[in-house]
């Protein structure tokens, strides 16, 4: 009975549009490795204090052996009081969390209201649901709305679990200890900060799959304070040469310069009727 | 958190979980540890609450893949919100475990969840009714569910009497649910115990330190 232009489930049982694409895509590869899908091995934590809720997260989304990117950003939008962050597979997470924003976005612009941390959690869990645990994606879903603030965990298998302060990703044991150790209720905003940072520090620390800087995004009533980075990992390269050239560092030889010869072909004038 | 899996029969988050229900004078109780786990290794969630809300006096225990149990609720509580206003009376709690047995033997290939549905309604005052795996549909007086069930069937035939007081009830089920939390390595945390009477409804919590303890503890 939701709002026609929200998410609409679709018919029963499986979406199979796809499968005779991945058919054709698999053999293209002649019976050898097909690409594995990139993972974000993460360390992702939030914590809900006094006036709102402090999500963070590392930056560094491996593929293999290899850092693919030193600057991901893994805590995305989905609406001015929703952030989530997201472990797991790195599309899947993007994805869907796009999906969702877009979702209450329209809803927003529909009803006139800011959306509920429920809502967004609830249409995750159908969608995530449906999907049988395909979709590969872990979330934490953190926000502030009229009835508070709010932190949840939605799993790829479509459970959701309302907690008071999570961590995930391949370093949520180093996280969660230093979490468990630290968590008190109505702790002010420094304190939550310093906390989460301390957290994801543990998961960087002591997770090949972490790294990087870290991310801190707070929500408030007031606003949402994106810190990014909040702090920057103490093993930084430095670039000796700059890769930037002035211009005219090329000389040019010679210059031609070819106008476009357009012809008007046709003219037709149109009065608006503003009867 | 692939690591965390290991070869369950249960994918991704499963409440290994002992609930419980009993009927005495005048309402009934229903009861659950708090733990969820992945794969009997990673303990997942210590305060989760397995007693869900479906409708004002009736409430559903859950067992089983907690994705399964959450989504089949869901559902359930939708329908049964829908049914109501229909009815312009609140629902039996017979309808109620109806509504959740109907989902679970349509999709029993997919499902991997069974429950507990014990309220208060008008017609027959409090029941319990417990939905199966594969969807069967039992009225009983007092059941128990769940993996940590198994150690405390003969605590529950010897201790449970018909027509027991609300204070009898309740300490009943805190003891059944220590006792089984205490052997079973996939339930523990907290004693979530739900009281339904015609009245009201209460939900009272015991933390794990103020369980009752045995001889060997």
């Amino acid at each position: 009975m939701a709002l026609s232009t929200v998410l609409e489930t679709p018919g029963a049982g499986f979406n199979f549009e796809n499968a005779t694409r991945n058919a054709a895509l698999e053999g293209l590869f002649g019976g050898g490795q097909t690409p594995k899908p990139l993972k974000t091995g993460t360390t992702i934590a939030g914590v809900v204090f006094k006036d709102g809720v402090v999500l963070g997260a590392d930056t560094r989304a491996t593929s293999s052996e290899v850092v693919a990117d030193k600057m991901c950003a893994k805590i995305h939008y989905i609406s001015p009081n929703i952030y989530c962050c997201g472990a797991g597979t790195a599309a899947d997470t993007e994805k869907t969390t796009d999906l969702l924003s877009s979702n209450l976005s329209i809803f927003s612009l529909n009803s006139g209201r800011n959306p509920r941390v429920v809502m967004a959690v609830n249409i995750l869990q159908d969608m995530l649901y449906r999907y049988h645990g395909q979709i590969g994606a872990n979330l934490i879903l953190g926000g502030v709305d009229c009835t508070g603030n709010h932190l949840y965990t939605v799993g790829p298998y479509g459970d959701i679990n309302k907690v008071p302060y999570l961590a995930m990703g391949s370093g949520d044991l180093a996280a969660l200890g230093i979490l468990e150790d630290g968590f008190k209720h109505n702790l002010e905003l420094e304190e939550a900060k310093e906390l989460v940072r301390a957290s994801i520090h543990a998961g960087i620390m002591s997770d090949l799959g972490s790294g990087n800087n870290t991310d801190i995004c707070v929500i408030t009533k007031q606003g949402v304070d994106y810190i990014r980075p909040y702090q920057e990992s103490e093993y930084k390269d430095k670039r000796n040469i700059k890769y930037r050239y002035r211009p005219g560092t090329t000389p040019v030889l010679t210059e031609k310069v070819v106008t476009l010869k357009l012809e008007v072909v046709q003219e037709a004038v149109q009065k608006m009727d503003t009867a | 958190m692939e690591k965390h899996y290991t070869d369950s029969k249960v994918k991704g988050v499963s409440t290994g979980t002992t609930i419980l229900a009993a009927v005495f004078d005048g309402g009934v109780v229903i009861g659950s540890d708090s733990r969820a786990s992945i794969g009997g290794d990673y303990i997942s969630s210590k305060t989760m609450n397995k007693v869900i809300q479906v409708h004002d006096r009736i409430f559903c225990g859950i067992a089983g893949s907690l994705a399964d149990a959450q989504a089949v609720t869901k559902a359930a509580k939708s329908h049964l919100s829908f049914h109501s206003v229909q009815m312009e009376s609140p629902p039996l709690v017979v309808a109620a475990a109806s509504v959740l047995k109907d989902l679970c033997y349509k999709n029993k290939e997919e499902l991997q969840a069974g429950f507990m549905t014990a309220g208060w309604d008008r017609k027959k005052g409090p029941q319990i009714y417990v939905v199966a795996l594969g969807g069967m549909l039992l009225n009983q007086q007092v059941t128990i569910g769940g993996s940590g069930s198994t150690y405390i069937f003969g605590y529950v035939d010897a201790k449970y009497k018909p027509n027991m007081t609300r204070e009898e009830c309740v300490q009943f089920a805190t003891n059944a649910l220590a006792l089984a939390m205490g052997r079973d390595n996939v339930s523990g945390g907290v004693a979530h115990l739900v009281v339904i009477t015609e009245k009201e409804v209460e939900h009272v919590v015991v933390p794990g330190d103020k369980l009752p303890r045995f001889h060997d503890e």
